[in-house]
């Protein structure tokens, strides 16, 4: 789950670690009265997306009739096709320097890896790519943690003045506290500005580990539905994992690889995913109906096609689910269906004795060039 | 033969009373898999499937000699399921378990790596030495004994493959899924090893897919190693939007790092073919073996 930058920082400030003096703003009118208060500020579209800045999203607003054009500005627009609904309307900031720290897991090592670099308020992919060299990282012991002077040797990299580098630890220690503490598989300050009243966080990134949420009911809470995620919600609550693609051919399959699989066949062959979705191990009729609703809801979608090999997931649980949402659904769009693996008989007889027009095929090839002269292209 | 399980495997069930550690402990024990005893706190003294119950791991290896664990207890008690059997002397760990937090996993990764026990998983369909052992949720009938070692990071996407591989007469050596996380004990890299020192194994398939850079890494293996044996790869997720995590949680493309091109162009230059659909798997193991 990622945390807006607003969100973010409430848990910076939480933990110590120094934030601009900032409110979230959801109308013009709203930022106006923030910026009466704080003076001169920089108003700053929130969204989930990266490139905000070049997109025009943040905007320096001298007076508070300024914050509020610029909000009003920010607020109508669109980045990277995402509509913007909230502004945070932060202090403006005179800033002498730029630094970069965040906390991630690496993959590899199998370790938290812990990062500085002086190249700040640029995406850190791009530095790494650039000056690799300007990047400083280290590996905590997961058991133990970052330890004091693992942060000391890091800042002392960033800042000559010892009282910056010491001032710096003791802020990448407390995001390191942030990262263990929200169960975060990133966490990081970008950049982290110096000014006139010291290092402050000016940005900030959270993202948590999506299986740890079970034990953070107040980050879950935080959760924001945005506009075209209804869905993807929708389907978690029926454990399904589902992602809205732009094509015309709705696939319902067991198993994320198989459902990447599956997407790639389509396209290999000519034609266009409607969807990612895994109808997950243990697939009860419900679940298959619930799949059908979040794929019927979805207009662009030409031709529904199911591929199942079931290991966990029995063809049978999938066929009865099939065949009660087909005759309780109005479903307009043609069904292709392949079914292998534990219980393949049963579920095909299921069908069979339906009599439901639905397209059975024999293997994923034939499923996918099937669903594509249905579904056209 | 084959790799890490067969005919010595002895396996102690893991949360044997819920409902996928019940059935799948009859299945694997149809299969012919040794299943000696099943762990339940609080349960010791029932049977399930004729195995009997025990309330902890180190019982279960005292008296039945236990030397692999399968784990099917849920993701929130799970990595304490995993100390307890690292604990009780267990070698093979593998958890099926999906949605275990990353902070938890790598603590239990580097405890295991400090007492020399192998963990496969987690969020894995477990692993196979056909005609032997079946230590996982695999559909057993699909998978033949044979030459070819199949590793995969995905489960329902190794059974397609190996069914292709059946179709062209290709059984399996050991087929190993090691899990669709970010943190899990046994990678590419563990597993290439183990096939490569494995002389029933002549060739090994290797199923990947977007995230990480486990895929980049055996291929870097492949090349400075001079891999001995054929490799033939398949990566899954060439559509896959950048920044969604496609069910898995370890499959997502972030900042531009784990898209499947990349991870295609670092195999064809290890040399390493690649098919562009699981079908076309066999058919290039035909030509290179």
């Amino acid at each position: 789950m990622n945390l807006y930058e607003y969100q973010a920082k409430e848990i910076f400030k939480k933990y110590g670690i120094p934030v601009p003096e900032e409110e979230l703003a959801r109308n013009p009118e709203e930022a106006e009265r923030i910026a009466q208060r704080i003076g001169k500020v920089v108003v700053k579209a929130q969204v989930l997306v990266g490139g905000r800045g070049k997109a025009g999203g943040i905007k320096l607003a001298e007076t508070p009739e300024d914050a509020r054009k610029k909000a009003e500005e920010i607020l109508g627009m669109e980045i990277k096709g995402i509509p913007v609904r909230k502004v945070l309307v932060s202090e403006a900031c005179t800033i002498k320097s730029e630094a970069y720290m965040g906390v991630v897991v690496d993959r590899k090592e199998k370790k938290p890896c812990v990062m500085v670099s002086p190249e700040g308020g640029v995406d850190i992919e791009e530095v790494a790519r650039k000056s690799p060299e300007k990047i400083f990282k280290l590996h905590p012991d997961p058991v133990y943690g970052l330890l004091p002077h693992q942060a000391r040797e890091l800042c002392f990299k960033l800042y000559e003045d010892p009282k910056l580098a010491q001032e710096a630890s003791s802020i990448l220690l407390k995001l390191y506290k942030v990262f263990v503490e929200t169960d975060a598989s990133l966490a990081e300050i970008n950049p982290l500005a110096l000014t006139d009243k010291g290092l402050i966080a000016l940005d900030a990134k959270i993202v948590v580990d999506d299986n740890a949420l079970f034990r953070h009911p107040d980050i879950e809470e935080k959760r924001e539905i945005e506009p075209g995620e209804e869905k993807e919600i929708k389907a978690k609550e029926h454990g399904l994992s589902y992602i809205k693609l732009t094509g015309n051919i709705g696939c319902v399959v067991n198993g994320a690889g198989l459902a990447m699989a599956t997407m790639d066949m389509i396209k290999h062959f000519g034609g266009e995913p409607a969807n990612f979705l895994d109808i997950g191990g243990s697939s009860s009729p419900e679940k298959v109906r619930a799949a059908m609703e979040i794929l019927l809801s979805d207009e662009n979608v030409k031709v529904v096609w199911f591929n199942i090999f079931g290991g966990i997931t029995r063809c049978d649980d999938v066929a009865q689910g099939m065949v009660q949402a087909l005759r309780e659904m109005d479903v307009k769009v043609p069904v292709v269906v392949r079914l292998t693996g534990t219980n393949e008989d049963k579920g095909r007889k299921i069908l069979e004795d339906s009599n439901l027009p639905v397209y059975p095929v024999a293997s994923m090839e034939e499923g996918a060039k099937k669903a594509i002269e249905l579904g056209g292209k | 033969m084959g790799v890490l399980v067969g005919k010595d495997t002895r396996v102690v069930v893991q949360g044997i009373t819920g409902r996928d550690g019940s059935f799948h402990a009859a299945r694997m024990k149809e299969y012919g898999t040794q299943v000696v005893a099943g762990v339940t706190p609080g349960k010791g003294g029932q049977e399930v499937s004729g195995i009997p119950v025990y309330n902890t791991v180190k019982e279960a290896v005292e008296r039945h000699d236990a030397n692999t664990s399968i784990i099917f207890v849920p993701a929130r008690f799970a990595p304490d399921a995993i100390y307890e059997a690292a604990d009780a002397g267990i070698k093979l760990i593998v958890t099926i378990t999906e949605g275990i937090p990353v902070l938890d996993m790598m603590k239990v990764v580097k405890y295991l790596d400090e007492r020399g026990v192998r963990l496969i998983g987690p969020n894995c369909p477990g692993i196979i030495t056909p005609g032997e052992c079946k230590v996982g949720i695999m559909p057993g009938h699909i998978f033949k004994k044979g030459k070819v070692g199949v590793v995969s990071r995905s489960g329902t996407l190794t059974y397609e493959v190996v069914y292709h591989l059946g179709v062209h007469g290709f059984g399996q050596s050991t087929a190993a899924g090691i899990g669709g996380d970010p943190i899990i004990g046994t990678k590419f890299i563990d597993m290439l090893e183990l096939f490569r020192d494995d002389p029933e194994t002549e060739a090994v398939v290797l199923i990947g897919e977007i995230g990480g850079t486990d895929e980049e890494d055996a291929a870097e293996y492949i090349k400075n190693t001079s891999y001995p044996k054929p490799v033939v790869a398949f990566i899954a997720g060439r559509t896959a939007p950048p920044g969604k995590r496609m069910g898995h949680a370890g499959a997502i493309i972030s900042g531009g790092k784990g898209t499947a091109e990349e991870k295609i162009k670092a195999f064809e230059n290890a040399g390493v073919k690649v098919a562009r659909i699981p079908q076309e798997i066999p058919l290039i193991l035909k030509e290179v073996l």
